[in-house]
This record gives C-alpha cells, sequence and structure tokens, in this order.
C-alpha cells in the first residue's frame, strides 16, 4: 500500500504543524487561532484519511519515506498499526485542545499557538520516525514547548513545575542516549525496524533495557518517578494538561512497545518481576493517593499514574490479549483523560479555582456539563460500553496469564479507581449547592459541547465497537507476540484440569429438573 | 614562489595586518571604519586561499608547520569567527573615544597566531604561534583601558598567561632534552620506544598543562571567567570563539601527532579535565548573576565536552572534535552578539541576567535568537546544538568509554539548568527596563546566520560538515 497519493503524508503531518508554528508567531492573536485551528483540522483530516488507506493485511511498515540527510542518519519515516492510533489521537486532541484555549487563553496568544503547533509536529515525528536518533530528536524535543507551556501559561507555581518537568525529563532520556549510540555502534545501524530484529546479547539487553526504562518510566510515568506529573498538570493550563496526558504521556507507553520489548525481549523477561511489581504498586499507592486530594486536577494526574499501570501490567505479560488491552488504555486514556482536564477547565474558567470543596451541586445549575462529566467519569470507572472498559479488561485478563498478583492489585486499582472517581463526581455535581458564585455558574457554552461531545462519541466508539481500533494493530501486535515468544512468562496460575464431583452435579441437575 | 603557495593565508593576513598597522596610525579616528572593514576583507580573503595548496601540500619548513586538511579546518572556522568578532565591535569601541582602529589590527595577528598553532607540527613554532595570539589577547583584553574591569582583566590575563606559557616552555624543553628533537614525528618516535622514561612524561603533563590553560579547561579555568566577564564584550566574544578553536585543535594534534604513542599516558589527563570542565562548568554556573560570566563558564563546560571526544584518541575522536568546535564557535558567537546588543537606554552596556527579564515581551525576535543559542548550548534536540555532542559521546562509547559518556551526558543534564534559567527568565519573567534599540544590521543579519545554523535546519548540513571532519581528522592519522 503505502503512498497512496503519491504525496509524502507523514512528512506532511509534520511540516504542516511547523508552518503554521512558524505562521502564528508573525499574525494577531486571533490570526493565530485561526491559523492554528486551520493547521490542526488539516492534520486531522489526513490523519483520518491515513487510517482509512491504511491496510492492517498489507507490510508491517506503511507511507514509508527514506531521505537520507547524511552523517549515518536519514529522515526516514514510516508507520505500524500502532503509531497510526497514536497519531490520530495526537491529531484529534490537538484540534480539541486548539479549541479548548480559544478564549481561555488571551496572553501572548501567538507565542502559545505556536508552542501548539511545534509541540503537535514533534510528537508525531516522535510516533514516524524509523531512524534511532530521529526519535531521540523529536522525543527530546518535545520538551522545549512543552516546558514554555508550563512555564508562560501556567498557574501560580508554574517556574518551579516547569523545571521539574524538564530537568526530569531530560535527565530520564539521556541515558536513553547512550544506550542508543552503544546500540548503533555495536549493530552499525540507526534502523529502528533492522533494531527490532536484531538479538543483542542477553548481558548487554540488561543495560540496556535499564537505560531505556530510565527514559520510558518517567514518560509514562511509572511510579516512583512519577513524581513530576501532578506538579506539571496542576499548573499546565488546560489544554497543556490534555496534550500531556493525551500524547505526551503515550510516548512512553509507545517507547515500551517500539523500543524495549520486540529490541531486549530478554531483558524484559529479567525485569518483568519488578515491572509487575511497581506497576502493582503504583496502581494502588496512587489511587489511595487520589482519594486523598483536594485539588481536582492532582486527583486526575494521580488517576493518569494509576492508569498507566494498566499499560505497563498489559504490556509485560507479554501475549496478545495483555498487549491489545494496553494498547487500548493507552488510546482510551487518552481521550478520557484529556475530556477531565476539559471538564475541570470549564469550572475553572467560570470560578478560577481547582478546589474540590468549592463546587457541589452543579446538576442543578449545569445538567449539561454533569451529563458529560458523568460519561467521562464512567468512562474513566471503566465501566463497560466506554473505551476504558475494553482496555483495562484485557489487559488484566493478559495480566492474569502471567502473574495473579498482579491482578489482584490491578483489580483493586479498579475499585478505587470507581471510588475516587464517583466520590469527585459525587461532591461536585451532587449534593448541596453551599457556595452561591458555584450555583450561578452558566451551563456549557456551544463551544464547550462542541469539544466535549466529539470526545464521548469516540469514548463509546471505543467502547462499542473496539475493532475498528484493534484490527489495524492486529497484525503488529501478533508480530510483537511472536518476537516475545521465546521468553514470554509461563505464569503462575496453577491451573489443574478439573475433577467435577459429578454425582454431586448429577443430583443437581437431577434436583433442578424438579 | 611555490615553496610559498601552501601559506598564502597566513601570508596575506601578516602583511596585510602589517599595512593595516601603517594604515591606523596615519589614519587615525577617521580610518577606523575603512581599517575595520579592510581587516574583515583580509580574513575572508585568508579564508578563500585556504582552498589548493594550504589544504594538502604535506609538511613544510623541514616539518615546521604542516599545510594539511586539519590545519586548514581550524583555520576555516578561525578566520570567519576572528571576522565576526571585527564586525562585532562596531560602534563599539568609537563611545569610550578610544583608539578603536588598532583593535581589528591586533585580531588579524592574533589570527595569524592561531593559523601557526593549528598547522604547526613542531613544538618550537607550537609556541610561537601560541605566543603570536596570546600577546595580541593580553592587549585585546585591556583595550578598555579607561576601565577599571577591562585593565584588571589584561593583567591577570596577562600574569597567568605567562606562568601557563612557562609551565608548557618548561614541558617542551623537557621534551626536547629528553627526545634531542622539537618535531612532532621524532616526539612521537622516541615515545614509541617502549616505556616513555619519567622526564618524558614529566614534560607530557607540563605541555599538557600549557595547552589546558590556553583552552580554558579544568584545573586550569580560573582565569576565565574573571577576564570574560572584565574584557569589553566584543573580545569576550573573540576569545570565547577563534583562541578556543585553535587551542583545542593544537591539544588534538599534539596528542595525537607528537603523543600518539603514550595514549595511555595522557587519556586519562584529559578525561580527568573533561569530566572536570564539565561538572566545573556546569556547577559554577549556578549562581552568576552576569552574563558574561556565565557564559564564561558555558564555554568551561564545551570545552570539557570536546574533551571527551579527544579522550576517545581515534579517527571518529578527533573528527567529533572538529565538528563539535565548528558548531560550538556558531552557538557561542550567536550567543555573544545578542549579549552585545544588552544596552540600557543610555546606551551603556548591561551584563546582568535580570535585565533580559520579560525580553520576549519587548523584543521578540532578540529573545527567541538568544532562546535558541541557549537550548543548543544545552544540547536539547532538535536544535542543532545536540549533534556535535552525540558525535563525542558516540566516539567515547565507541572507543570504549561508556561510563565516560555516561558522566559526560549527566554533566549536561545539570548544565542544562542555567541555560534553561535564561530562557526562563526572557519568557516567564515580567518585563523589565526595555533596552535601547541597536541598529546594527550586519551583526543582526550574523545573528539571524547563526540561529538558522543551529536550529532544526542545521542537521542538512550533517552530511557535508561530517565528511569534512572525517577527511580533516584523517590527515593525523
Amino acid at each position: 500500500m503505502g503512498e497512496v497519493s503519491g504525496l509524502p503524508l507523514l512528512s506532511l503531518l509534520i511540516v504542516i504543524p511547523l508552518l503554521a508554528g512558524a505562521l502564528c508567531l508573525f499574525v494577531k492573536a486571533e490570526g493565530a487561532r485561526w491559523v492554528a485551528l486551520v493547521a490542526s483540522f488539516l492534520d486531522l483530516a489526513i490523519s483520518a484519511y491515513m487510517w482509512i488507506a491504511f491496510n492492517p493485511d498489507g507490510p508491517q511498515w506503511q507511507f514509508v519515506e527514506n531521505w537520507p540527510i547524511g552523517g549515518g542518519v536519514s529522515w526516514a519515516m514510516g508507520i505500524d498499526g500502532i503509531a497510526l492510533l497514536l497519531i490520530v489521537l495526537t491529531a484529534f486532541l490537538m484540534v480539541i485542545s486548539i479549541g479548548a484555549s480559544w478564549r481561555s487563553i488571551e496572553k501572548r496568544v501567538p507565542e502559545y499557538m505556536a508552542s501548539f503547533m511545534l509541540m503537535e509536529a514533534l510528537m508525531i515525528g516522535a510516533f514516524t520516525a524509523q531512524d534511532l536518533f530521529l526519535f531521540y530528536i523529536f522525543f527530546e524535543g518535545g520538551l522545549i514547548p512543552m516546558y514554555l507551556i508550563i512555564g508562560i501559561w501556567g498557574g501560580a507555581e508554574r517556574i518551579k513545575a516547569s523545571y521539574k518537568f524538564f530537568l526530569y525529563t531530560f535527565f530520564g532520556s539521556v541515558l536513553m542516549l547512550i544506550a542508543m549510540i552503544y546500540m548503533v555502534s555495536v549493530t552499525g545501524t540507526t534502523s529502528i525496524p533492522a533494531l527490532m530484529a536484531y538479538d543483542f546479547p542477553r548481558s548487554a539487553q540488561t543495560w540496556l533495557f535499564l537505560a531505556f526504562l530510565a527514559s520510558f518510566a518517567v514518560k509514562l510515568p511509572m511510579w516512583p518517578v512519577h513524581t513530576w506529573l501532578p506538579d506539571a498538570h496542576v499548573q499546565a493550563p488546560t489544554a497543556g494538561s490534555v496534550i500531556l496526558a493525551g500524547v505526551l504521556l503515550k510516548l512512553g507507553g509507545y517507547g515500551f512497545v517500539r523500543f524495549s520489548l520486540p529490541m531486549f525481549p530478554e531483558g524484559s523477561l529479567q525485569f518483568l518481576p519488578m515491572m509487575f511489581v511497581l506497576s502493582g504498586v503504583a496502581v494502588v499507592y496512587t489511587s489511595l493517593v487520589a482519594l486523598a486530594q483536594t485539588d481536582m486536577k492532582k486527583l486526575i494526574a494521580y488517576s493518569s499514574v494509576a492508569h498507566m499501570a494498566f499499560v505497563t501490567f498489559g504490556l509485560f505479560a507479554m501475549n496478545r490479549q495483555g498487549i491489545e488491552g494496553a494498547l487500548m488504555v493507552m488510546l482510551g486514556h487518552g481521550l478520557v483523560s484529556g475530556a477531565l482536564f476539559l471538564c475541570v477547565g470549564v469550572i475553572y474558567d467560570r470560578l478560577h479555582t481547582r478546589e474540590i470543596a468549592r463546587y457541589g451541586g452543579l446538576s442543578d445549575n449545569m445538567p449539561g456539563y454533569a451529563l458529560l462529566f458523568m460519561v467521562f467519569t464512567m468512562a474513566s470507572v471503566g465501566l463497560p460500553g466506554t473505551s476504558n472498559f475494553v482496555g483495562e479488561f484485557l489487559s488484566l485478563l493478559g495480566t492474569y496469564h502471567a502473574s495473579t498478583w498482579g491482578v489482584i492489585a490491578g483489580t483493586t486499582g479498579i475499585i478505587l479507581g470507581a471510588a475516587y472517581m464517583l466520590w469527585l463526581y459525587w461532591r461536585i455535581c451532587f449534593g448541596t449547592q453551599r457556595n452561591a458564585d458555584a450555583a450561578a455558574m452558566p451551563d456549557l457554552s456551544v463551544r464547550e459541547w462542541w469539544l466535549l461531545a466529539p470526545i464521548a462519541v469516540a469514548v463509546f466508539w471505543m467502547g462499542i465497537y473496539p475493532e475498528s481500533f484493534l484490527k489495524p494493530m492486529r497484525a503488529d501486535v501478533g508480530r510483537l507476540q511472536v518476537r516475545l515468544e521465546r521468553v514470554a512468562p509461563g505464569g503462575d496460575s496453577k491451573l489443574s484440569p478439573g475433577k467435577p464431583n459429578l454425582k454431586v452435579f448429577d443430583a443437581h441437575e437431577h434436583g433442578a429438573g424438579h | 614562489m611555490d615553496r610559498f603557495a601552501p601559506l598564502l593565508p597566513e601570508i596575506i593576513l601578516a602583511i596585510g595586518g602589517l599595512v593595516l598597522m601603517m594604515l591606523a596610525a596615519f589614519t587615525g579616528r577617521r580610518g577606523t571604519a575603512l581599517v575595520n572593514w579592510l581587516a574583515v576583507a583580509l580574513l575572508i580573503a585568508a579564508t578563500i586561499a585556504l582552498i589548493g595548496p594550504p589544504s594538502h601540500a604535506g609538511p613544510l619548513f623541514d616539518g615546521m608547520v604542516s599545510a594539511d586538511l586539519f590545519a586548514s579546518f581550524g583555520k576555516a572556522v578561525i578566520f570567519p569567527s576572528a571576522a565576526v568578532a571585527i564586525i562585532a565591535a562596531h560602534g563599539w569601541f568609537e563611545r569610550g573615544r578610544e583608539h578603536a582602529s588598532e583593535y581589528s589590527v591586533l585580531i588579524v595577528f592574533a589570527a595569524v597566531g592561531m593559523a601557526v598553532m593549528v598547522s604547526s607540527t613542531s613544538l618550537v613554532s607550537l609556541y610561537v604561534g601560541l605566543e603570536l595570539n596570546s600577546l595580541a589577547g593580553y592587549v585585546l583584553a585591556s583595550y578598555d583601558r579607561r576601565d577599571e574591569r577591562s585593565a584588571e582583566a589584561g593583567l591577570k590575563y596577562f600574569v597567568l598567561g605567562a606562568l601557563a606559557s612557562g609551565i608548557l616552555l618548561y614541558g617542551i624543553s623537557l621534551l626536547y632534552g629528553f627526545t634531542g628533537t622539537t618535531s612532532f614525528t621524532g616526539v612521537a618516535a622516541a615515545f614509541g620506544r617502549g616505556a616513555p622514561s619519567l622526564g618524558l612524561l614529566f614534560g607530557l603533563v607540563f605541555v599538557l598543562s600549557g595547552l589546558a590553560f590556553k583552552a580554558s579547561a579544568v584545573p586550569f579555568h580560573m582565569w576565565t571567567p574573571d577576564v570574560y566577564e572584565g574584557a569589553p564584550t566584543p573580545v569576550t566574544t573573540f576569545f570565547a570563539s577563534a583562541p578556543k578553536v585553535a587551542s583545542v585543535l593544537l591539544a588534538v594534534r599534539v596528542c595525537i601527532e607528537a603523543l600518539g604513542p603514550a595514549t595511555e599516558a595522557w587519556r586519562q589527563i584529559v578525561i580527568c579535565a573533561a569530566l572536570l570542565s564539565i561538572f566545573v562548568g556546569a556547577i559554577a554556573a549556578y549562581g552568576q548573576t552576569n552574563i558574561k560570566r556565565l557564559l564564561a563558564y558555558s564555554s568551561i563546560n564545551n570545552v570539557g565536552f570536546a574533551l571527551i571526544g579527544l579522550a576517545a584518541g581515534d579517527r571518529q575522536g578527533a573528527s567529533s572534535v572538529l565538528f563539535y568546535m565548528a558548531v560550538y564557535v556558531v552557538m557561542t558567537v550567536g550567543a555573544f552578539l545578542c549579549v552585545l546588543w544588552m544596552r540600557a537606554e543610555d546606551g551603556e552596556p548591561v551584563e546582568t541576567i535580570a535585565s533580559l527579564s520579560g525580553l520576549s515581551q519587548r523584543q521578540p525576535g532578540f529573545a527567541a535568537a538568544l532562546a535558541i543559542f541557549m537550548f543548543s548550548l544545552a544540547g536539547v534536540p532538535p536544535l542543532f546544538g545536540f549533534w556535535p555532542k552525540l558525535l563525542v559521546f558516540n566516539a567515547a562509547v565507541h572507543a570504549g568509554y561508556v561510563t565516560l559518556a555516561v558522566a559526560g551526558i549527566l554533566g549536561a543534564v545539570i548544565g542544562a539548568y542555567y541555560y534553561l534559567k535564561i530562557v526562563k527568565v526572557m519568557y516567564m519573567d515580567e518585563p523589565a527596563a526595555p533596552y535601547r534599540r541597536v541598529r546594527e544590521p550586519v551583526q543582526a543579519a550574523l545573528v539571524l546566520f547563526a540561529a538558522v545554523i543551529v536550529s532544526p535546519l542545521g542537521y542538512l548540513l550533517i552530511g557535508p560538515l561530517a565528511t569534512l571532519t572525517d577527511r580533516a581528522a584523517g590527515s593525523l592519522f
């Protein structure tokens, strides 16, 4: 398949926002808003077209481009089904983010829109890069616009949060860079597809896995290196939080799928117990922390960490259900947490506080808001019929094959998740209206409906007909599974062939017949 | 005449410099602009003259100097950055009623000295080149002679520089005494004959210490912050660019051509200097409030990264050092040109970091350029400053020094903090008193050019630059 239209679509996806970002700097605020919106819609259209044109039974890498730059690197692009869906997610959330910032950002709008456009280009670049160093450039480059977004348009503690975000993630990534240099010097290639099939010596895999883990664990984030996330989320403007939770965190999960698992299978197996323990702790601990929050954004930030633990659970279960589930959690969480941050943004724009206690009984004066917030709350809890159910269920199913204890921790997390999300919803939308100003807030505006309703549709779509999302990545998950076959963990469930007591069974049947 | 053809760039500069000196003496203040532009023209002519025999004629004058691609690469970086230093001074010294035209003459002479440094293949020509450059440098540092800080900078530079020259000379005499020759090949042959004697090792240590002083590598960096802060900003621009390249390249040539067989002996010294420079440069920059001082520590930090490439000790390492220095010069010159524009309303230069506050709202283009240089110096992709860092780490890993690369890269993270701080001040703080607008179209064009090179567009240069540095490094082996 590949280039149906003959156009280098992936490069276009990157170049359009880049040019739009540059253009934003030369126009006034209103112009910048429109430039960014048009560019993000163009990207969404192209990525939607690619989703349709993508051939799930075709070659692994499609829409391939390759132009050598020199010095051993090349502008190598290409996507598989996994990257495809993450690109669609990025383009979708970017349109929403631009819309969410339409009137809530009034300060230095051109620079703001330029930062978002740069962000979009770099994120899509990271998902499409097929050259190791090109990937690193895009992966790390995302730090600069995010640093500026948090630092310029963030809340009161923005400076500290922006430093923390930058230095934490930068520190994680440089170790990965050394590992990449080592890999290239051993194999002599920078091509990611080639490296995905290369078998590194077992002793080297240990170190390579740890170096990549340092980067992806911070990015994802995993407990205990998640502490930058609540700060960054709380201080970032609403749209910044949406992109951070929706796309930036997915880079960590994508990294595990693209690098850690296929490139270092033995290394992954070696650290599997550690990954499960960290995920188990993350899901329970951060859920408990979320329960104790009084700040809405912080609560959702901690819930992100908990949800990301399902990603690591599923991926390191190394079986089809687990990996597919993990990828679905990534997509679903991208939508749902993005939507939840938008919901927080809606009432924050009205009252300028994130204190949960300042709100209450909003279902009276904001019924539309209460409805949509309910949808996303339920999706976050993992109610069947919503996106997160599919992902979390598959991921736990896969984990069960590998570790019973892991599933026990994971399901505990789901229960706690229901607790903190429902409690949050109750405190905000139900109960008595304690504050006159909160009670006087108007319901969703048309613009806000346009932001939240499409996400709600996508959430139901993923929950009711996940096949649209599973289909493009089925073959790729299959390839990954083949790659992992030799190391896939056996599982600790002591299944024994059942010896049903036939007499009792018969008697029961008999009894039922009476 | 053929004998002199390979020396054409040096001849152009030396004779042209003498003529310019006369011109400067007789035209006085009226001729300043003329002398400056002629000096720039000379440097450009010398750069163009590098094409041809000067790049591949080989050893000259019984092995005193070598006209090879390595030397030409160095000169191709040094001459243009010296020219930029002259352009940077435009309109600077006239303010203080100084006699401005000798500034460019001194820079031309310094350029001759640096050209000799990078092409020297003998301990004698090495020393002559180094001193020619340093003498011009001492005068330049104290050029604003009515300014106490400038005078102090000149004196400090002179006293410490003389000390370093002494150490270097002592090392040279030891090497000469124990080998009986001053040529690099002769010294290398002596080191090649089994384990080096104690005298030779002492000579090696002293020579490297002297060179480390010139390159401002830790622990011989003490003069750098004071001199960079005290010297007039155009002079600091010059110090941070061309002489830095010349001394690092000289160190590469000495280590590989003269001390090649003793790699194991000098490698530990270079590794120590590299890591110390990276960490001291990164940590000491934390509390700085003066931007020139901060950039001084940044230059110390950057020399450390270049030395990591040298520590690899092979062709790939040498090539990465060349690449590093070429990109470093662009970034650092760009940053200093921005510093030049920091002027208060009355036209006096301002040097505090605090004065940059909210610059992005006052002068967005200026702030964006400086931010690009800062991110690039920090080595954050997608800016081009990332690539040379990658190359030096690549060389170190390739040579088997993974731990060194890891330590170096951790230093890069620590260093990132203070570059971020400047970006934070410019973009996230409330606007301070505005600067006076500087109308310098040539400088503005240079800043724009530098910013484009270190922007992601710079990656398009990887191919040709990598080929060039590789061939240049190959001429040493």
